[in-house]
């Protein structure tokens, strides 16, 4: 048995754990780590602020399914965390964050650069430990790379003092092996509950799937689409479970939701039975909980129990991994036809196509919608997109459609404004023949833009395009909507995004005409380097329709008519 | 109204923080909180009260669970089950009043720990109606101060989940007992 120090033994499991790099930002207290990196092959990734850090772990986890990991040093280095790991927490990404710590005999006497990072971060970590011994090193980071990728997955955080970092002990590989008394990530639904469930499935006359980012997790997409197309069942997205099941499956309806299509909301509240499929009910997804689907029996699939009658009460819930649940749902699932169903959620639709922005008459204004979905045809819809938080998300939802898992990058959960550009960093590692695109507002990117700098020094190939609107316009709608367009604090005074790309060697250009919107795309995506575009867009546009927060899901306001449209039919 | 839920928790750092903070941050009212040790090295045993409802204790018990040290949880409200609460009550006494209270200790059962020239500390275990019961006919004599420790339970008879914990030998024990490892464990709501 060798002895090597704790900081060497955070290096040696890491590379066990198949860690190939890792995003960080050094300091005093994590400086016995940085140290003992040297020696080892391990990219680092040096970002410009710790919340980068975190979403790039994030990105990363999300664009390749395996753990990210971040490290920081002790007090302002883990506080600057905290955003990021709220967002991975509620969007379930595993991601684990290593900090450091002050010596273990100095905790508790506010040391310099001491916080209690272990307490702060309780209640958005799914675990986390303070490690203040070399011989826990091992343990911890095994157990805390198994907690962060197992049941439902989430952050985890392992704080460790200066001197566990400089301490030696044996390395003992196979002794740190998880024992975890009480956790349970492998549940699975009892037999009984599966022939409720059957029953209710194989009765159903206007189901409805609601397919979440479980689907992604899980792996579940192939056996979702098997499900839908035995059963002839219609699929409604959450907006992480976009890409799950291809946009292009003719019984996958769209995102359902404040943002959803009419028709998808009113297919929901007119359904007689619920599938959930790893969703867990958000406000964003259900609207007023007393009007939700009152005729639907519902059946919900999920890992995690914790989320069993929390927001929706349920008829059946099948506890466990969906894609187990699924192979044993699937075989016995009687194939049925619901063609009287399907053809009425068509006739739904109505005259969404109409309103939609795509067929206005081209009045020489850039909407951002334009912009999105001018992007979607130049890329064929195979670009790996990651957003940031706002009405640039919801158009990128409504009009990038995305046919891959894990090709939509999104902070769904906790709406974490500057996660895009750090994200995409890391998922471009993941994956670094993807072609990566950035969309973020002009509020959201410059929470966060700092890390154009990380993207030069890495030699990151990233796209950005800015959907920059002069206002933090989603708040803006909502003042238009709800407070009488008493614009407070929404409009921004932005710098020149391209000029400011500029002074970062970034290749740049500014669009504000429809017309140069593909070719500047087009010269984007041939330049083999990082390129920002600022397309300057309509003002005051709002995202249609909109179920206003609380609401019936049918209360949609939706996109007012042109007036060309409501002239003819006079 | 009030569940009672008997949890075994590795005894490490900070699991009391854990459990506490996850019913700060759900909401979940805490009517009483004990904790100690069992029988077992490096496993406490707490006795939660919450003031909820079935469904949300579902929820309660489902949250628990997700703390990686917590071993297991059982709700404890619907089963045959003992409870006990103890508490120490510091009465004024005077030569006149001293003979009333020690009947009063007498016919509940309590014991009385200290006598000091102007006060009595009785001791009382059992329900909560008989402490409360008790509380009531002292307090005119003037109760000078109480401690209680709120509500320990535990459920009859052999064959109790908890029971299967504290029959282990060791944690790794706990671990198959407790959940089978390597095999699904079947969850129902």
């Amino acid at each position: 048995m060798i002895n090597k120090t704790g900081a060497e033994i955070v290096w040696e499991c890491l590379l066990r754990e198949g860690v190939r790099q890792v995003f960080g930002y050094p300091g005093g207290a994590i400086l016995p780590t940085y140290d003992a990196l040297t020696k080892y092959d391990i990219h680092h990734v040096l970002v410009r602020h710790e919340q980068g850090a975190t979403h790039m772990a994030d990105g990363f986890a999300r664009a390749s399914g395996k753990v990210g990991v971040a490290i920081a040093t002790s007090g302002p280095g883990a506080t600057n965390m905290v955003t990021g790991i709220a967002t991975a927490m509620l969007d379930s990404s595993p991601i684990v964050c290593i900090t450091g710590q002050v010596g273990s005999k100095l905790i508790g006497s506010d040391a310099f650069q001491e916080t209690d990072i272990t307490g702060v971060t309780l209640p958005i970590t799914k675990h986390n430990y303070l490690v203040t011994r070399a011989q826990d090193v091992a343990p911890a980071i095994r157990e805390a790379f198994y907690v962060a990728q197992s049941g439902r997955p989430g952050p985890v955080l392992i704080d460790i003092t200066k001197d566990a970092q400089q301490g030696t002990c044996e390395f003992d590989w196979d002794s740190g092996a998880p024992q975890l008394a009480g956790y349970r990530p492998d549940l699975s639904p009892e037999a009984c509950d599966y022939e409720k469930a059957l029953t209710l499935i194989n009765s159903a006359e206007r189901p409805v799937i609601l397919a979440g980012h479980g689907i992604i997790l899980s792996g579940a997409g192939e056996l979702v689409r098997s499900f839908a197309e035995k059963a002839r069942v219609p699929m409604a997205m959450t907006l992480l479970g976009l890409g799950g099941i291809p946009a292009a499956h003719p019984l996958n309806l769209g995102m359902m939701g404040m943002h959803g299509e009419a028709w998808v909301n009113t297919a929901v509240q007119e359904a007689d039975l619920l599938l959930a499929f790893g969703m867990r009910f958000d406000d964003r997804v259900t609207g007023n909980l007393k009007t939700y689907a009152p005729n639907a029996k519902k059946i919900h699939i999920e890992i995690d129990p914790a989320e069993i009658n929390k927001n929706v009460k349920v008829d059946v819930a099948l506890v466990g991994d969906l894609s187990e649940v699924l192979e044993e749902l699937l075989p016995r699932t009687e194939p049925r036809d619901h063609s009287q169903w399907l053809s009425h959620i068509r006739d739904l639709k109505g005259d969404s196509a109409v309103r939609d922005i795509q067929n206005l008459p081209d009045s020489g204004h850039l909407y951002a919608a334009h912009v999105i979905n001018d992007l979607y045809r130049e890329t064929n819809g195979r670009a790996l997109v990651v957003t940031d938080v706002g009405q640039h998300q919801m158009w990128e939802a409504q009009y990038y459609h995305h046919n891959e898992p894990r090709s939509l990058i999104t902070s769904g959960g906790l709406g974490t404004m500057g996660f895009a550009l750090p994200a995409a960093i890391g998922a471009k590692f993941a994956r670094p023949d993807a072609e990566v695109w950035v969309v973020v507002g002009d509020g959201g990117f410059q929470m966060t833009l700092c890390e154009l700098a990380t993207i030069v020094q890495e030699k990151i190939d990233l796209k950005i395009a800015i959907i920059n609107n002069g206002y933090l316009g989603m708040v803006r709608q909502w003042q238009e909507f709800f407070y009488e367009k008493r614009y407070a604090a929404t409009p921004l005074v932005n710098p020149d995004f391209a000029k400011l790309a500029e002074a970062y060697g970034i290749r740049s250009a500014c669009v504000s005409e429809r017309k140069d919107v593909i070719p500047t795309v087009q010269e984007a995506r041939k330049h083999p380097g990082p390129t920002l575009i600022d397309f300057r867009v309509e003002q005051e546009d709002s995202v249609y329709p909109m179920v206003p927060a609380g609401a019936d899901l049918r209360q949609m306001i939706r996109r007012p008519a042109p007036i060309y449209e409501t002239g003819a039919d006079e | 109204m009030l569940r009672t839920f008997v949890v075994y928790v590795e005894n490490k750092p900070g699991v009391l923080n854990r459990v506490a903070s996850l019913f700060r941050r759900r909401a979940y009212n805490i009517e009483s909180l004990t904790v100690g040790h069992t029988e077992k090295p490096g496993v406490s045993r707490m006795t939660i009260v919450v003031d909820t409802d079935e469904c949300q204790a579902h929820r309660v018990e489902a949250n628990l669970y997700k703390q990686v040290n917590v071993l297991l949880v059982e709700d404890i409200t619907c089963n045959p089950a003992v409870t006990r609460d103890l508490a120490l009550i510091k009465v004024r006494a005077t030569a006149e009043s001293r003979p009333h209270i020690l009947q009063l200790a007498h016919v509940f059962r309590a014991r009385v720990v200290d006598v000091a020239v102007d006060s009595i500390i009785v001791e009382i275990t059992g329900t909560e109606d008989k402490l409360d019961g008790l509380l009531d006919v002292l307090r005119p004599y003037g109760v000078i101060e109480m401690v209680r420790t709120g509500r320990v339970g535990m459920s009859r008879g052999a064959k109790t989940a908890a029971a299967a914990v504290a029959g282990a030998g060791t944690l790794s024990e706990v671990y198959e007992e407790g959940t089978g490892e390597g095999e699904d464990i079947p969850y129902s709501v």
